[in-house]
């Protein structure tokens, strides 16, 4: 019954992917999430749609994903700990892969206070470690977390975060290892700006055996201007941005800063591909769809590889 | 009665020293004698991803992150190192504000919902 995770099916089969954030909608037509997702198509292998992000309401990750789906794009549905608790976020679980979600990332979400809404109340029922093990028992055991069994499981790729540059810095490869015997079969990583510190990071991970048991896919940002770049610096929690980088455009005229961000992204990408254990690259773009194209297009990324049908066939559901 | 006293000398010793905040299922030898539920995302787990730079917390920029100093703590208890690395299981709300010295000795704090596996205990 249940269509495979193209995402996975790429991963196992070795090749490096390509993943990339679609702008959450704060409309009720459905048009609007399409159009930008429109712009992704064939330029990447899968979108995530994200869960209020930066604690801004938007539609729902699950909605979003439900609209890509429909038009045969392969959605990664976000789902963060902050606004739900167990009973919510397993029955959102269950009725995503019955709408056609086969790809998670679980997290635990920027803080209220970081949004529009910063008065609401937190919800942290269970951390986002937990979620994991919640999904996978979903998937691999057939149960919800009281223990009582679901009548079909679910097929996830399931999907957790990491943050390379965020102390305590010696704990982070551990926790990513956690994060795995939890259950998540790849990860994608905060935007990665400082490439030394990525590496050093990325050297520990392979310390521990974890390369080639994790899929680790870095995020790239795509500055748009050097405004953009600074309130990414100032603003955005867990973001490390080099002073460097905003005074590099900074120093380039307004009308030619997008194009400069666009040069930073390709630079970015091309370093992260040579780590050792690195499996694809996630770009954002906020509010830029447009830029993720013309990165993957300027990096050598396109075409995007379709699976022989051998491998579709095979695929697990 | 018996969780009537032993709280009477339990809550008002952990609230001086650790600023308990009575979970019921202490956890503070694994997580380097830094409470996690001072965390305000109740992560039991580890930090999340929005620690600053300085090692201070996303949501309190004045105090530093409960998984810096539970980091911290657990590299100076050798006896209980590794066990930052456990997984721990989601809390039990309905133990809130009841004796974790009794919930320790009587079983109860290690009581997991039946979905959970069964390893990765603290």
């Amino acid at each position: 019954m249940a269509t495979p995770s193209r995402l996975a099916e790429l991963l196992r089969a070795g090749r490096f992917v390509v993943t990339a954030e679609l702008s959450s909608s704060n409309s009720a037509d459905p048009e609007a999430t399409w159009r930008r997702a429109e712009v992704l198509r064939g330029s990447v292998d899968a979108i995530n749609c994200t869960d209020n992000t930066g604690a801004h309401v938007h539609m729902s990750s699950l909605a979003a994903s439900h609209l890509l789906v429909e038009k045969g794009l392969e959605p990664i549905m976000q789902l963060t700990v902050r606004d739900r608790n167990r009973l919510a976020l397993q029955a959102d679980l269950l009725g995503a892969a019955a709408l056609g979600v086969r790809n998670l990332v679980l997290m635990s979400g920027d803080d209220v206070t970081a949004g529009d809404h910063p008065e609401a109340s937190r919800i942290y029922d269970i951390d986002s470690m937990q979620l994991l093990e919640v999904a996978a028992a979903m998937r691999d055991r057939g149960t919800y977390l009281s223990g009582r069994k679901l009548e079909q499981a679910p097929s996830f790729f399931i999907g957790a975060v990491e943050n390379p540059f965020a102390p305590p810095l010696e704990f982070r490869p551990l926790r990513l290892q956690k994060k795995l015997r939890a259950g998540a079969d790849f990860i994608q990583t905060q935007l990665v700006f400082d490439v030394s510190l990525f590496a050093r990071f990325m050297a520990a991970v392979a310390d521990l055996e974890l390369i080639g048991k994790v899929f680790i896919i870095p995020s790239v940002g795509i500055p748009r201007s050097a405004r953009g770049a600074n309130f990414m610096r100032e603003k955005v929690p867990g973001l490390h941005v080099p002073e460097s980088l905003v005074s590099r455009l900074e120093k380039t005229p307004p009308a030619r800063q997008a194009e400069e961000g666009v040069k930073i992204a390709v630079e970015l990408v091309n370093a992260v591909r040579e780590i050792p254990g690195v499996s694809g690259v996630h770009l954002i773009g906020i509010k830029w769809e447009e830029g993720v194209v013309q990165v993957a297009e300027a990096a050598g990324l396109l075409p995007r590889p379709t699976l022989s049908p051998l491998v579709t066939a095979g695929g697990r559901g | 009665m018996v969780e009537r006293l032993v709280l009477a000398i339990e809550k008002p010793l952990k609230e001086a020293i650790w600023d308990c905040r009575m979970c019921g299922q202490c956890i503070l030898h694994s997580t380097g004698l830094s409470c996690p539920m001072h965390c305000p995302k109740n992560l039991r787990n580890g930090p999340c991803g929005g620690v600053r730079a300085n090692g201070t917390c996303e949501v309190y920029a004045d105090k530093r992150c409960v998984w810096v100093e539970a980091w911290e703590g657990s590299q100076r208890l050798p006896a209980f190192k590794g066990h930052i690395e456990h997984l721990q299981k989601p809390v039990d709300w309905q133990l809130l504000g009841s004796s974790s010295w009794i919930n320790l000795v009587n079983g109860r704090d290690r009581v997991a919902p039946k979905g959970w596996k069964a390893d990765g205990h603290a």
